[in-house]
């Protein structure tokens, strides 16, 4: 197995459990941070990418690693903003009981 | 012979290094150059609490420690030993895993920023490109440890206390960062090394050092104010004020354990000055052009305590702010200079040199100093306290 | 593949899956700058120094301090403990199990990824920065803009807006 495809797969395997963590939590703060989880996940490819790609030089793969480090920096931000806010309004950030738009 | 003796440390390095055959010379160079830093700097922490509690004495018309050794000298070992025996008490409903490795990750933490700060001519650990980031990245894992202090102990005390110090550290690491950015901006480096280099030189006898510009001096007190809020120093002590939370959040930690926060607090203090040393005050690099002989890390060692001389000063001197005193300070009045700092230090470097350049990096940064300040009054009284119940 | 990469990797996975699957929330957010840790440390492993210091500047200091404050804000001491996971765990884990099945297969499979290590590149903090002012300056803009939005957002939905009401 090359170097490559064992960063792959390891971001392919932090991806699935963000993913398993954002669709089983039931706590909202929770299932945001598998969210970010899925986000690192995506950052250690571009790296990965970057590192084992034709022209490192150019520097693209750092460049959208982070960027996209600032933009989860500020998902993280108003992600939680608004777990605070909904914990205000229905006093619970528990995800199976915030289903008062439920039919 | 000056030469010799500035390098002497490296040069032991080399000579000792000579003994071990070559596989084994990166592992033992790794080993001699860390070991130094892990024993000298919690010596200075040693000597540094006696310095504080005779400094606070001298302050506060007292004698201070006196009882062990001549002038209370063997105070620092005496307290070594008292904690070091100590039973070590965790709270029965103490979150024991987490409860353990705060400390631990506390103090791991506060060495590891060491590695990048140039304590003499070529002796630092790593000269890393990105150095002061890696600085501020390594300060950044202290918060976290606070946070599992407080919240691990199980106790509203500690809570209350790291809620405190993780607010007040956020806040004061925006300013903190912001007014390192002038020194990192005129040496076009992040590497520590780089910046040292970059105030080398003398113009007559007067060094090349940042703290001599507008908005270095500038730049160095905003440093220094956040460096102090950091470090949860007085007067930004209300994490650990003693006499409303009483430690904060190391209330709940005895005998070793607390004399290792103890450590952090004062490594991190250190930490912090050092770096102030290296981005402003010029590293380890003589402040007159005629003492150059001087070997460069007993300069590095002097600057440093004269910083902690002057963390002492104003701990015996400024009484403790209050919360929202606290955060207007850092948001309306460091926040705005740092900013404006940086824009200054961007027309210093764009500027011909000059006194014309003097004159208005000045006034960019001192008219809104004094307007900021005034700024800060504004709906305030000042006027002779009145005691109720003390007459 | 060396031993660094599968300590790393090893102490990435498990920093990350004791970070979803524990069942207290402080833990959990623990555990997981462990991971984020470990993800950083690979990134240094990958020479990509300056994002590997962001990553800990950005995740360890800020994004688990936010999530801890969070969790500390929004903490009822209930009688009862609920249950960790939501009503439909199953599927979601055989959800998340079958996206890595997939993506493993597509990894082992596709040839592109079987290349060996190319020459260390030589990129300083320099470079990065000339490259943010220069090529990327106006992504760079906007990031600044994005961020300035999202803390005035921030502070506008996690305002506490009853003090008006009084």
């Amino acid at each position: 197995m090359s170097s490559l495809q064992s960063y792959l797969l390891l971001s392919a395997l932090l991806f699935s459990i963000g993913l398993a963590g954002a669709l089983t939590r039931r706590n909202a703060i929770l299932v945001l941070i598998g969210i970010e989880l899925m986000l690192n996940s995506a950052n250690l490819n571009f790296i990965a990418f970057w590192r084992y790609g034709p022209a490192p030089a150019k520097l693209t793969g750092i460049m959208f690693a982070i960027f996209s480090i600032s933009v989860a920096a500020a998902e993280a931000a108003v992600g939680l903003a608004i777990i605070l806010a909904a914990y205000r309004h229905s006093k619970t950030t528990d995800l199976d009981q915030m289903n008062s738009l439920k039919g | 012979m000056t030469q010799a003796l500035d390098q002497i440390f490296v040069l032991t390095k080399q000579w000792l290094l000579g003994f071990v055959p070559a596989s084994a010379q990166p592992i033992c160079s790794a080993i001699l150059s860390v070991v130094p830093v892990l024993i000298g700097f919690p010596l200075l922490f040693a000597i540094t609490t006696w310095l504080e509690r005779k400094g606070l004495g001298r302050l506060q018309n007292r004698y201070g420690p006196n009882r062990t050794g001549p002038y209370g000298l063997f105070q620092p070992i005496a307290d070594a030993i008292k904690s070091l025996t100590k039973e070590d008490i965790v709270p029965l409903t103490a979150d024991h895993t987490v409860h353990f490795l705060a400390p631990v990750l506390l103090a791991a933490a506060s060495f590891l920023g060491y590695a990048v700060l140039p304590i003499g001519r070529n002796m630092v650990l790593v000269n890393m490109n990105a150095g002061v980031l890696y600085f501020f990245a390594v300060g950044s894992v202290v918060e976290l440890a606070v946070f599992m202090a407080g919240w691990s102990s199980r106790s509203k005390y500690s809570l209350l206390g790291a809620m405190r110090a993780i607010a007040q550290m956020i806040s004061y690491e925006v300013p903190l960062v912001l007014a390192s950015i002038v020194a990192i901006m005129q040496a076009g480096s992040l590497s520590t090394v780089a910046i040292v280099d970059k105030q080398a030189g003398y113009t007559g006898i007067w060094p090349h050092w940042f703290v001599f510009t507008p908005w270095g001096v500038v730049g160095f007190a905003l440093f220094m104010i956040a460096a102090t809020a950091e470090s949860n120093r007085s007067p930004f002590d209300l994490p650990e004020g003693e006499s409303e939370i009483i430690a904060g959040y190391y209330i709940e930690y005895s005998g070793f354990k607390f004399a290792l926060f103890f450590l952090g607090e004062y490594l991190g203090m250190f930490a912090t000055s050092g770096m102030a040393i290296t981005l402003f005050l010029g590293g380890w690099s003589a402040p007159f052009s005629f003492l150059t002989w001087i070997p460069s890390y007993v300069w590095f060692f002097a600057k440093l305590l004269a910083l902690i001389a002057g963390f002492i000063w104003i701990r015996g001197t400024l009484p403790r702010l209050r919360m929202d005193q606290l955060m207007s300070l850092a948001w309306e009045f460091i926040l705005p200079m740092a900013l404006l700092n940086m824009l200054d230090a961007g027309i210093w470097h764009f500027m011909p040199a000059g006194v014309l350049r003097w004159l208005v990096c000045t006034a960019i940064v001192a008219v809104p100093c004094v307007l900021l300040g005034q700024g800060l009054k504004r709906n305030k009284k000042f006027q002779v306290r009145t005691y109720q119940f003390a007459k | 593949m060396t031993v660094t990469f599968l300590i790393l990797a090893v102490i990435t996975v498990a920093g990350t899956a004791a970070a979803m699957g524990l069942r207290n929330a402080v833990h959990c957010v623990l555990a997981l700058t462990v991971g984020f840790a470990g993800v950083a440390a690979i990134y240094l492993q990958l020479d990509a120094q300056f994002v590997g210091l962001t990553q800990i500047m950005v995740y360890v200091g800020a994004v688990a301090i936010l999530a801890v404050f969070a969790i500390m804000m929004t903490h009822t001491p209930l009688p009862a403990k609920p249950p960790t996971y939501s009503s439909f765990w199953l599927l979601g884990s055989v959800v998340a199990a079958a996206v890595f099945a997939v993506l493993a297969w597509a990894i082992c499979s596709s040839a592109a990824s079987t290349q060996g290590l190319p020459p260390e590149p030589e990129v300083s903090v320099q470079q990065i920065g000339d490259a943010l002012m220069h090529q990327f300056v106006l992504p760079l803009e906007i990031m600044g803009l994005l961020l300035t939005a999202a803390l005035i957002g921030a502070v506008v939905i996690a305002m506490d807006r009853r003090e008006e009401t009084k």
